[in-house]
């Protein structure tokens, strides 16, 4: 651990200003980044595939497509990538950052709308901006880590969710009308209550630590 | 006599309350001075009849004058004057929520303590001496563990468990700061000449500390429940209360043995830690022991759905007094044991156990509650009292300070390592909630000191410190929680997508945690969840219950929540939804192409395809949940609940509703006899049945005459009532229809285990006749048969595994 790990962090000060991390997290993810990739410059999805603490997971393709998709780039691009950068890495990290005591409500505001729209890109997989029925019920199987049975409660909890949606939206439809799917403005008024700014974040290290060849 | 007492009561009903309140109060010391010399004369009135009479007739036996009324008191007493107070303490509770106004400035607790007081006051003046004192035995061993089992069984465990920590931090460390701080410098205070009270030494002033500075539990849930403040400041709060427990054992032991001997040494400081460790933990080991004991006892209770509750009730209370025995936390010791036993339990036992388990529960506790509060203010008017004005003042003073100092250094310390740190109001309301209540003065009580001076100054003090956060701070707290704009509890039930969303977000944030490749809170959380999975649940839940996903629970947990609305209700109204919305299932499905146009000539409109989605769906649905609640009822019930059966009924009956109420919206044309009988058995029949729902056009088309159903009690087949412009449900013949049923026979084809075949009987005469396609009188039915409950044969054969 010589001068080589200070280095991104302190190079880059473009990097804490966009992402919102400090120079030492950055250090740290940095040395996770290059465990994962074997020391090379890019990750692809087999080097998050082989972790394995994440076999257990049941979303786990969710979240390795999340790391991929151009969308969580805030770039405004669709489709998904083949191999991401640190950058990009850092990027998708950051939207698991905590709020802070200093943020004003706009900020917290931002904030939450970001975390939100992350959710909702992990959810709406085609890109066309709604989460349909089809889609909403793959998650919910994948929570329930479906064996047969649970098929069909995954998909009665699906309608009831999302008859759930449609009625506090939209709460006048005809009987002709159809809902499409779960926009993001849908999305945000049904989630509201989770106050997803305070829930969605994880400790990120500030200090050196040793990872002893975990992977 | 007593009677004669009791008469004068309700004379006093046409009166306003607190008339008829005085009155009982009158009534009871009077009863309470009374009785007992009236009934030494009753006695001693008989044993002097049985006296004379055997005088007079000495060789002979004398007739006695048989008592045909006798009064003996002494046999009842103390059950009696037990129930009384009970009785008395429940109807003061009842009478302060008549008085309006009274229970939103005033709190429930201060209002408890002035009763006491005038109870106190009156017997004072009376000259009876015989109250009831709030002694240890009684409080430590009756009257808290209620309480306590009622907030731990009930405890949220998901913010409990996120700010354990910090409630560690502030119980433990907050509470011994207290202690020296307030023992201490009330030393200082005490070696002022003028105070008088240089008798009190440095250990005695700590013990004192000690026990003043725990938040009782007690208090702190009977002021907060009314505020609604939002939850992590009512978990702080609350949990810092019952987990100081293990620190006021700790310390008031400890003080208690070395004021005897006047000194103490570094061993004796690192015994107290240790002592510490064990006390806690060993009090948690305790009640987590008897937990699962309790849940794995539960696992085979389902033939003696009765006794439920019991378990619960009297594992837990063990588990205290085996606390006690030891001399751990028993508090700790309770807490422990609800929080473990209930996930477990709760997947056991009957929906009804459960009623019962909450109610009682609340029940105790609230008693239990009002009692100590009306005893406190007894006891201060009857306790031996010695007012030290330097030292009453001081501690009072004292306690306040060393509150607020605690809470915002600790704050300083514990914000380093939250990430949703405690802001400036969190913090005032945090020292402001720290309430002492009647743990302190039962210690208070307890004390065995050879200056018994001593202790009644102490007394005074502790009564005055709790009179005064009781009064003051319990007053205040709720305009102050309303100008500070402190965030308020969320009273909006979880809705299923907040559920979702929970469950995902736990599973991402643990894989994300994993990509990082350090291991934080959400990883062991996800640890623990899978050997609980794994293993747990599988000893302690019985039957098929073990392996149902968290999300599964809930969803089936808000289901029934709404059908049992839908029966409070009142069932025939409209379908109680949280928000009035025309949105229903077939909005949401997708819209499946239409099928090329038929050659044939039709004047009537087509079934549209949602309609046939949505029948689908409801097929599907209602055989998939008869056939999950039949496997977790199949537990050889002893009864065949017919309430949750019923239930069962409305569940489909609920969606029955809507389908009718879609059809009514979409053809204003067609009159559908709604249901118009209200008893609910024949709506359930007409449900069973399927008559009168949407599908009697159907038949009506094919003008057939209806098919006597036999679980069809006040059917009234007359196809006048309906007019003859037809409806567009799809006829039989259009093939529409035939693709339901092939679709239905498909279905049926493919999965064997659906819920027609349940029904054995009728089990294999269900296919012979769907194959008879050219049976179209049967059609109808055989539809209306899909949609509805199983037929009463069919009801039989599914009761079989629930009889024994």
């Amino acid at each position: 651990m010589g001068a080589a790990p200070t280095r991104i962090g302190q190079q880059d000060p473009e990097l804490v200003e966009r992402t919102g991390f400090s120079p030492e997290q950055i250090n740290n993810l940095h040395k996770r980044f290059l465990q994962l990739s074997g020391n090379k410059d890019t990750i692809s999805r087999e080097n998050l595939n082989d972790i394995p603490a994440l076999a257990y997971n049941p979303i786990k393709s969710q979240i390795i497509e999340a790391f991929f998709d151009k969308r969580n780039q805030h770039d405004s691009e669709v489709g998904s990538l083949e191999e991401i950068t640190f950058q990009q890495f850092l990027m998708v990290m950051s939207h698991f950052r905590p709020p802070t005591l200093e943020m004003t409500a706009e900020e917290k505001e931002a904030m939450r709308k970001e975390k939100l729209r992350f959710l909702f890109n992990m959810h709406d997989t085609d890109g066309d901006g709604k989460i349909t029925l089809e889609e909403y019920r793959k998650v919910v199987e994948e929570l329930l880590s479906s064996g047969s049975i649970e098929q069909e409660s995954a998909k009665e909890i699906t309608d009831a969710a999302m008859l759930e949606v449609a009625s506090t939206n939209v709460p006048h439809m005809g009987p002709e009308d159809f809902y499409e799917g779960i926009t993001f403005e849908h999305f945000e008024q049904i989630l509201k209550g989770l106050e997803m700014e305070s829930r969605m974040h994880i400790r990120f290290l500030d200090t050196a630590t040793v990872h002893c060849g975990k992977s | 006599m007593p009677s004669r007492m009791g008469a004068r009561a309700p004379a006093g009903f046409g009166r306003s309350f607190w008339e008829l309140g005085l009155l009982l109060l009158l009534a009871f010391v009077l009863l309470q001075g009374s009785v007992f010399p009236y009934g030494a004369d009753a006695s001693s009135q008989h044993a002097k009849d049985g006296c004379s009479s055997t005088h007079e007739g000495k060789p002979n036996r004398t007739k006695k004058v048989f008592p045909v009324l006798s009064f003996e008191y002494d046999h009842i007493k103390t059950p009696f004057e037990v129930s009384l107070w009970v009785l008395f303490a429940s109807l003061m509770k009842l009478g302060f929520h008549l008085v309006p106004r009274l229970s939103s400035i005033v709190p429930e607790s201060c209002l408890l303590i002035v009763v006491g007081l005038l109870v106190g006051g009156l017997s004072k003046l009376i000259g009876e001496s015989e109250l009831p004192k709030l002694d240890s035995g009684n409080f430590f061993l009756v009257l808290l563990p209620p309480i306590i089992l009622d907030a731990g069984y009930f405890l949220p465990i998901r913010p409990f468990m996120e700010n354990l920590g910090t409630i560690l931090m502030f119980a433990v460390v907050g509470t011994l700061w207290n202690a020296f701080f307030i023992g201490s410098v009330l030393f200082a205070v005490c070696q002022i000449p003028a105070a008088g009270l240089t008798h009190l030494g440095l250990l005695s002033c700590l013990l004192f500390g000690s026990i003043i500075s725990a938040v009782d539990p007690v208090a702190v849930l009977a002021v907060f429940e009314e505020i609604h403040i939002n939850e992590l400041l009512h978990i702080l709060v609350f949990g810092e209360s019952l987990l100081n427990d293990a620190v006021t054992v700790v310390l008031y032991h400890l003080f208690e043995e070395f004021s005897a001997f006047g000194t103490v040494t570094v061993l004796d400081g690192f015994l107290g830690v240790i002592s510490f460790l064990i006390v806690a933990f060993g009090g948690v080991l305790v009640g987590a022991i008897y937990g699962i004991l309790a849940a794995f006892t539960s696992r085979f209770t389902s033939h003696m759905r009765v006794i439920e509750p019991l378990f619960v009730f009297v594992y837990s209370y063990i588990a205290y007094l085996s606390a006690e025995l030891f001399h751990l936390s028993g508090i700790m010791a309770l807490i422990a044991c609800g929080a473990v036993m209930r996930p477990y339990v709760e997947a056991n036992i009957s929906h009804k156990s459960h009623t019962t388990i909450k109610y009682f529960l609340k029940m105790w506790s609230s008693v239990s509650e009002t009692l100590i509060f009306i005893l406190l203010g007894v006891a201060t008017v009857g306790g031996p009292h010695n007012w030290n004005w330097i030292f009453v003042t001081s501690t009072v003073f004292l306690c306040l300070v060393a509150r607020v100092i605690g809470v915002i250094g600790l704050t300083f310390i514990i914000n380093k390592f939250r990430i949703v740190k405690l802001t400036t109001k969190d913090q005032f309301i945090v020292a402001y909630g720290g309430l002492r209540g009647a743990i302190a003065f039962s210690l208070g009580f307890l004390l065995e000191v050879e200056d018994e001076e001593m202790r009644h100054i102490f007394l005074t003090a502790i009564i005055t410190v709790i009179f005064f956060t009781v009064f003051v701070q319990g007053m205040t707290i709720k305009p102050l929680v309303e100008l500070l704009a402190v965030k308020k509890k969320q009273e909006a039930k979880r809705s299923i997508n907040e559920e979702i969303h929970i469950q995902f977000l736990d599973h991402l944030l643990t894989g994300i945690e994993d990509i990082c490749g350090h291991y934080g809170h959400h990883h062991w959380k996800d640890k623990m969840n899978r050997f609980n999975r794994k293993y747990v649940k599988k000893c302690l839940i019985a039957g098929e219950r073990s392996k149902e996903p968290q999300l599964i629970a809930f969803y089936h947990k808000l289901e029934f929540k709404q059908a049992i609305q839908l029966v409070e209700s009142g069932g025939g109204g409209k379908l109680s939804s949280a928000l009035p919305s025309t949105v229903s299932i077939q909005n949401i499905q997708p819209k499946k192409p239409p099928p090329a146009p038929e050659p044939r000539e039709r004047v009537l409109p087509q079934l549209p395809k949602s309609r046939e989605e949505e029948i689908r769906k409801i097929l599907r649905s209602n055989l998939q949940r008869t056939r999950q609640r039949l496997r977790s009822y199949n537990r050889h019930t002893l009864v065949a609940d017919p309430y949750e059966e019923g239930l069962n009924d409305l569940l489909k009956k609920q969606k029955m509703f809507e389908l009718e109420k879609k059809i009514k919206e979409m053809n204003n044309y067609l009159s559908v006899p709604v249901a118009t009988s209200d008893s609910p058995n024949l709506r359930r029949a007409r449900l069973a049945s399927g008559r009168q729902t949407d599908f009697k056009p159907d038949e009506q088309q094919n003008g057939k005459k209806q098919t006597s159903d036999p679980q069809a009690y006040n059917v009234k087949p007359d196809p006048v009532e309906v007019p003859t412009i037809q409806v567009e449900l799809a006829s039989p013949q259009s093939p529409d229809s035939v693709n339901i049923l092939d679709e239905f026979r498909k279905d049926k084809e493919k999965d064997e285990d659906t819920g027609l075949t349940m029904k054995p009987p009728s089990g294999p005469s269900a296919p012979p006749r769907k194959q008879s396609g050219e049976e179209d009188a049967k059609d109808p039915q055989k539809l209306t048969r899909c949609l509805s409950d199983p037929g009463p044969s069919a009801d039989e054969g599914e009761d079989d595994p629930f009889l024994p």
